[in-house]
């Protein structure tokens, strides 16, 4: 079976998600969260996932990252169903999720156990590097600032080479010049590794800024709505017509535009 | 450099403030004994005199390495087997769901309630007062161990898993760190505890120890000096416990809280 899955699946799909459900059961009442999602991602594309808050976006990226398990429908990966987490998909949580007791190397060398010990050392440096990160390896997470903390949760995924970043709301917690900033350092990262990336947040601008293509998503029971189509080149002019048009689009599909 | 001289200057005067305090406050008492004809309490100079008193006996080095035995078998032993005891209990909500009963009825009831128990036993020795210092330490040690492994944020779990990492990988490099910091808390807490219940079980299960010599220095010609220097020791001890323990807490991998930011 999996030899035919392969074959029908075009080589450029790196997710395939179809006809996903998820229903939360607790103290006996269900609460359906998603309905009906379909999604394909190409392999090397930026997606994100935007939509309002609470609809399960979260959920679904969850879902992906296989620390959840649908109770409806099939998420597939390189052709093969998600069935638990892997490192080959590393998920990235708001900064919370870099380990303080661990310096800034150690959280970086976190997933690396089963390399040898040169090509850890290589590894570190480089992406201590690349995050911008140089002077603070002996550095505990106390001792960074959010910014900082959130590069460190980005370079340690990137660690370990995964070929696929799900990223859930990750600049939520900075404030707005950090959040500007780190946008720019996602994409140059990006362009440098071209993994998967999913991207989920409830920041239309953000979303617009850097996506390939944006997935709406509706409100509670949650399923796809939209998916939007960012024909701008990177560097993108934010004052461009056409950024306001896409924006104002995506507004609009959420019931949104002209509201304040 | 003058700045410098200051500062340090003030700096020693600073960390002199408490021994001042505390002469100040022991010059009062001796006042205070010399002035009023019962003889309520000794004074510190009787105090100091019945400590040299045990020097010269050699008791005082032999009863302190008592207490501090007992305390360490019972301490050691409790945490060997209540902490990864509780860290299982607190992982799997059903297990805890289970004991959560049983633990809050046996908690409360006091150590020294355990003492005719504990001589029925194991005898007057030992055993006895390591049995009754080992139940002090215990329940506490589980109850910190269970709310540890609870308060351990979902996401770090989550991103152990995440870089593959083994049942086994996963206790050492991720639940392992992240109850340290609250697990050398409730040591230090439980030190104390296990300090204080260490003399009320030598005052009853065993014939040596500080505890013993509080006991010991009445009976035998009401000796208060010495039941004043037992107690000075012990105040001594236990301040030079948690000192220790407290140092531990101090380690740079040691210091974040789950609050922060």
């Amino acid at each position: 079976m999996p030899l035919t899955e392969s074959v029908t699946t075009p080589a450029a799909t790196k997710l395939s998600a179809q006809h996903v459900h998820m229903t939360f059961t607790r103290d006996g009442k269900s609460t359906p969260v998603l309905n009906d999602v379909t999604l394909e991602v190409a392999k090397g594309e930026f997606l994100c996932i935007v939509g309002p808050s609470g609809c399960g976006k979260s959920t679904l990226l969850s879902a992906i990252g296989g620390f959840l398990s649908p109770t409806g429908g099939e998420i597939r990966i390189d052709g093969q169903p998600v069935s638990g987490p892997d490192p080959r998909r590393i998920f990235v949580f708001q900064e919370r999720g870099v380990f303080p007791w661990l310096t800034v190397e150690g959280n970086i060398e976190f997933g690396l156990f089963k390399l040898p010990r040169a090509e850890r050392q290589r590894r570190i440096a480089h992406y201590i590097e690349m995050v911008g990160l140089v002077g603070f390896e002996k550095a505990y997470p106390a001792e960074l600032s959010g910014g900082m903390k959130q590069r460190l949760e980005v370079a340690r995924a990137l660690a370990v080479n995964p070929d696929m970043l799900l990223l859930d709301e990750p600049f939520g917690a900075l404030d707005s010049i950090t959040r500007l900033i780190m946008r720019g350092e996602l994409l140059r990262i990006w362009r440098e590794e071209r993994n998967t990336v999913i991207f989920v947040t409830h920041d239309i601008d953000e979303a617009v800024q850097l996506a390939d293509r944006v997935a709406v998503m509706s409100g509670r029971p949650a399923n796809i709505q939209q998916i939007v189509n960012i024909d701008i080149p990177h560097p993108r002019d934010l004052s461009s017509p056409r950024y306001l048009e896409l924006r104002n689009g995506i507004l609009t599909q959420l019931g949104l535009a002209h509201q304040v | 450099m003058l700045g410098r001289g200051l500062s340090t200057k003030r700096n020693l005067l600073v960390r002199l403030r408490p021994i001042a305090f505390i002469a100040v406050l022991l010059i009062l008492w001796q006042i205070a004994v010399s002035r009023s004809p019962a003889h309520l309490l000794p004074g510190p100079w009787d105090a100091a005199g019945g400590i040299l008193d045990l020097v010269r006996h050699g008791l005082l080095l032999k009863y302190i390495a008592a207490s501090l035995f007992r305390v360490t078998w019972g301490f050691v032993a409790a945490a060997v087997l209540a902490i990864p005891l509780g860290l299982t209990i607190g992982w799997y909500r059903r297990a805890e769901l289970a004991f959560n009963p049983l633990i809050q009825i046996f908690r409360p009831i006091s150590p020294l309630a355990w003492i005719p128990i504990a001589i029925l036993w194991f005898g007057v020795g030992d055993i006895a007062s390591v049995f009754l210092i080992f139940l002090s330490c215990f329940f506490p040690l589980l109850l910190t161990a269970i709310n540890a492994v609870q308060r351990i944020p979902s996401v770090y779990v989550n991103a152990g898993r995440n870089f593959g990492l083994s049942p086994a990988h996963l206790v050492y490099r991720v639940l392992y760190p992240a109850v340290l910091p609250q697990l050398i808390t409730g040591l230090r807490i439980t030190l104390g505890v296990a300090w204080i219940v260490v003399v009320a079980a030598e005052m009853i299960a065993v014939n040596s120890g500080l505890g013993f010599l509080i006991v010991d220095a009445r009976n035998a010609g009401n000796r208060y000096d010495l039941v004043v220097a037992a107690m000075v020791i012990i105040g001594i001890i236990g301040l030079l416990l948690d000192l220790g323990m407290r140092s531990l807490e101090g380690a740079k991998s040691l210091r974040w809280d789950y609050s922060e930011d």
